[in-house]
């Protein structure tokens, strides 16, 4: 389509930028800080109303959401209800959003999962996940005790996923009453027992299109695929440079194509092997692999990307984007086989997005 | 006898309020009076001063005639509270 528009959502340590484009995606535009330049953990967009939401929290001022629904322009923002109770440890920063079935879902740290049904005016605590038994033996990861990772299933609004370093996946087939640990077949090699029920270092899990019982996920430890919905992870890192990194990215309509950007190692200084930057595709769920380098820096490129830093858009052929910790932002928009620098000398891009309008 | 106060807001928290301004007189007994007074005033503001414990955030600072004030503070009446950011960040 001629006229459709296509938005790059960059959260950042210093506010929320945005990208835009033409379907080319080859003339980019950029506009921000937005949000008065708070630290961003995670910029999404409601596809089925266009409001931009962004979460993350301020030194000085603590955590909210802040909202736009003019594309930018313009931000709110509300943390009305996103508190635990008095006495308990006070929310430090919102780490995840997800929106599904008419609900907007918060991931905080510590970990705690919120939800609002007003479009980010005022937010309810899913105390469930907080009941729930393993909970005093969470342990937290490098970045805190975050919930870092909401995936609301896309055709049962009781069904969701969360993320939770180092604690692992959890689902909830009853709109968070109840959850179980997900994380069989994940392992965890820095704890006693490499295969425990929790305590997995989960870094990013996304959902395959088009089979919403498979689920991809990037760990501290390893790549894996799971095709029940994350009660059996299988491992899919044979043929990857190393079993560590952040970021994963599903194929809009593939299911069998995933990106990944896979990082030299976790005592090394996680940056890309070889300071060679490549994403890694697959186009047969795993099974093998393709480094995809044509238009990214290959000498001298020491940065990592982090685990909300890379996304795919629903065009055709599909985009693929990521943001470094460099302030640098890559596209391809051609499934990854040519890339360009979209912008550069940003802020530490802390999440990739994209929107279509 | 009339409670009112002076209180003088930093310019990043006016950021957050559009028509919010740096220096307002108000009824106020105590610091946590003075803001409720301002989240009544400016729906929100509370919770950008305040945590959940409930305590004033850690790199806020409330001065109360040139003293540092928690949310129990009294207030004399006609006193200066100046609410300031912390020298923090990076």
């Amino acid at each position: 389509m001629a006229d459709q528009k296509l938005l790059l959502l960059l959260g950042t340590r210093k506010g929320v930028f945005i990208a835009s484009s033409d379907a080319a995606r080859q003339n980019w535009s950029l506009a921000g800080p937005f949000c008065e330049t708070w630290p961003v953990n995670h910029v999404i967009a409601d596809p089925t109303t266009g409001t931009i939401y962004a979460g993350g929290g301020n030194a000085w001022f603590g955590p909210a959401v802040w909202k736009s629904t003019d594309l930018g322009a313009s931000w709110t923002h509300s943390s009305a209800g996103l508190a635990y109770a008095q006495g308990e440890t006070p929310i430090n920063t919102v780490w995840s959003l997800a929106a599904g079935h008419g609900a907007l879902y918060a991931g905080v740290e510590p970990a705690g999962l919120f939800r609002s049904d007003d479009e980010g005016a005022t937010w309810t605590h899913i105390d469930g996940l907080q009941n729930h038994p393993s909970r005093p033996r969470w342990q937290p990861g490098g970045a805190g005790l975050i919930l870092h990772g909401i995936i609301p299933h896309p055709e049962d609004a009781a069904k969701l996923w969360v993320m939770i370093s180092a604690v692992g996946v959890f689902f909830s087939g009853d709109g968070g009453t109840s959850w179980e640990a997900r994380n069989r077949g994940s392992r965890a090699d820095f704890l006693p027992d490499p295969a425990p029920e929790f305590g997995q270092c989960v870094h990013c899990v996304v959902l395959a299109a088009n089979m919403p019982e498979r689920l991809y996920q990037q760990s501290h430890t390893g790549m894996y695929r799971s095709d029940d919905a994350g009660q059996n992870w299988h491992s899919i890192e044979a043929g990857l440079p190393s079993s560590f990194g952040f970021p994963a990215a599903a194929h809009p309509r593939d299911p069998d194509t995933l990106y990944l950007l896979p990082l030299n190692g976790d005592t090394v200084g996680r940056y890309v092997p070889d300071a060679a930057a490549a994403v890694w595709r697959t186009r047969d769920a795993g099974v093998s692999w393709q480094a995809l380098r044509a238009g990214l820096p290959q000498q001298n490129a020491y940065f990592g990307v982090l685990r909300q830093a890379m996304a795919t858009d629903r065009l055709t052929p599909a985009g693929v984007y990521f943001g470094t910790t460099g302030g640098a932002v890559y596209g391809s928009a051609d499934e990854g086989e040519s890339w360009a620098c979209i912008a550069q000398h940003l802020p530490a891009i802390t999440s990739v997005e994209t929107l279509l309008v | 006898m009339s409670d009112a106060v002076t209180v003088v807001l930093p310019a990043a928290l006016l950021a957050l309020f559009p028509g919010a301004v740096r220096r307002l007189e108000i009824d106020a007994g105590t610091v946590r009076d003075a803001i409720d007074a301002l989240d009544a005033r400016w729906p929100g503001m509370r919770d950008r001063l305040c945590d959940s414990r409930p305590a004033i955030r850690r790199h806020i600072n409330v001065f109360v005639a040139g003293e540092r004030a928690t949310l129990r503070t009294r207030l004399p009446p006609g006193v200066e509270i100046f609410v300031m950011t912390a020298v923090s960040g990076g």
